[in-house]
């Protein structure tokens, strides 16, 4: 038993090192204007042909409970113009509990206007296959809240969720300023209600004019902003009763070698709330990653 | 309700699919508004380094380290973008893309950035 651990442990640092290299051979200097939302989705898609990995964890420690560290760990891939497809890994550590891997997500998003407007609706689609245990805090929905953060994962991961999430995500760009509003549906697709919540954020960049020199602390590479999210309640019980809501100042900064870090402290606004949490995420965006994968490849038939 | 489900996702994807499809040459579809603007930058070489730099960070890693483009990707360095095209028409561009044949839009930018970006394109056109 435990040398199949130890050995399922190899297999999951091989393949993080594995990772790394290839984020670190293949990155070069790509990056876009990243805003420094968790849970709130813009309308920006991914450059096409662009891969960005980036993990995105929550700490929190609800009251009378354990403290928690959810991660989700993301691929997004510009599939078009104006599609967008994103492959998430989600696992949970909780202090004297257990580390166990929480399940997966896929999801896509559709740019459904050729042009930019006033407010730029994307659509976007997502299955989740994840079990109780999830802590990830990707979105907050229905009656999501402390309640779920009780149970030990041995009990919680027994619980399967496989659901269906839609959101409509409305983006809108104004003199350096993004706003974003996303509405969410989420359905559980084998039992229960639909479940709604929503997610809002505004940003800007510190600075809006570049500068004339390289550098990877000048103003216009950090963004700052606040973010507000929560749940609405499901089909039968519509409303803020019994639904957890978090709001925060959320900050970024992205580097010149295409590195994005995140940080934002989240405060809980009611007693259903986890009272704080702490989000941290690291980014890094590749471009043209099959094209530089099929030159890799031709210079090594070459050598 | 699975079917219900399935409808409405096939519906979605189907309604964004034929919406982003939609759309042919770009420079006949500037509004009027919109190809007029002026470039509040322009001749500015502190504007045109910035540029460079964002087309660097940006653009350089579809249309190649001099804009002369790679692959399938198109030059900016031809008549079109450096003269047939107003500065507007250029920022509109950025602006809002051309999704349909792979160019992303820049709207994310702050539109300070944009106008360094077009004045580093049109720069171009000197130096070809």
């Amino acid at each position: 038993m435990n040398n199949d651990i130890r050995s399922g442990q190899k297999h999951w640092l091989f393949a993080g090192a594995l990772l790394l290299l290839t984020v670190l051979t293949l990155g070069s200097a790509c990056q876009g204007q990243e805003w420094p939302y968790f849970v709130t989705y813009s309308a920006e898609m991914e450059e096409p042909g662009n891969l960005e990995i980036a993990t995105k964890s929550v700490i929190g420690k609800p009251p009378n409970g354990n403290r928690f560290s959810g991660t989700a760990m993301e691929f997004e891939y510009g599939a078009k113009g104006w599609w967008t497809t994103e492959f998430y890994l989600d696992g949970v550590t909780v202090a004297q509990d257990s580390t166990i891997f929480t399940g997966f997500r896929w999801e896509s998003r559709f740019r459904p206007l050729a042009r930019e407007h006033w407010i730029n609706p994307v659509l976007y689609v997502e299955f989740e296959n994840l079990n109780g245990a999830n802590k990830s805090m990707l979105e907050v929905v229905g009656h999501d809240g402390l309640p779920d953060f009780a149970e030990r994962n041995a009990v919680a991961r027994q619980d399967k969720q496989r659901e269906l999430e839609l959101k409509l995500i409305l983006g809108s760009n104004f003199k350096g300023w993004n706003l974003s509003e996303n509405i969410i549906a989420e359905k559980n697709l084998s039992n229960g209600p639909w479940e709604f919540g929503y997610a809002i954020g505004a940003a800007r960049p510190l600075k809006l004019e570049a500068g004339t020199r390289k550098c990877n602390f000048c103003a216009q590479r950090f963004a700052a902003g606040a973010e507000m999210y929560g749940g609405l309640g499901d089909r039968d019980t519509l409303g803020l009763h019994n639904t957890s809501q978090y709001v925060g100042p959320t900050v970024n900064w992205t580097s010149l070698s295409a590195w994005t870090l995140s940080f934002s402290p989240q405060f809980g606004l009611n007693d259903y709330s986890v009272p704080r949490i702490y989000r941290f995420g690291i980014s890094r965006e590749i471009s043209q990653i099959f094209a530089k994968m099929r030159f890799l490849h031709r210079h090594g038939e070459g050598q | 309700m699975k079917r219900q489900l399935m409808v409405l996702i096939f519906s979605l994807v189907s309604a964004a699919a034929l919406l982003a499809a939609a759309g042919s040459d770009w420079l006949t579809q500037v509004p009027a508004r919109d190809r007029e603007k002026t470039n509040p930058f322009r001749d500015q070489p502190q504007a045109l380094q910035a540029g460079r730099l964002l087309f660097e960070e940006h653009c350089a890693q579809c249309h190649g380290d001099n804009a002369q483009g790679k692959s399938k990707r198109p030059s900016l360095r031809t008549p079109r973008i450096q003269s047939q095209a107003t500065e507007g028409d250029v920022h509109w561009l950025l602006c809002n893309g051309n999704v349909r044949h792979g160019m992303p839009s820049w709207a994310r930018l702050p539109d300070h950035q944009l106008w360094q970006l077009v004045t580093y394109l049109r720069s171009l056109k000197a130096a070809q």
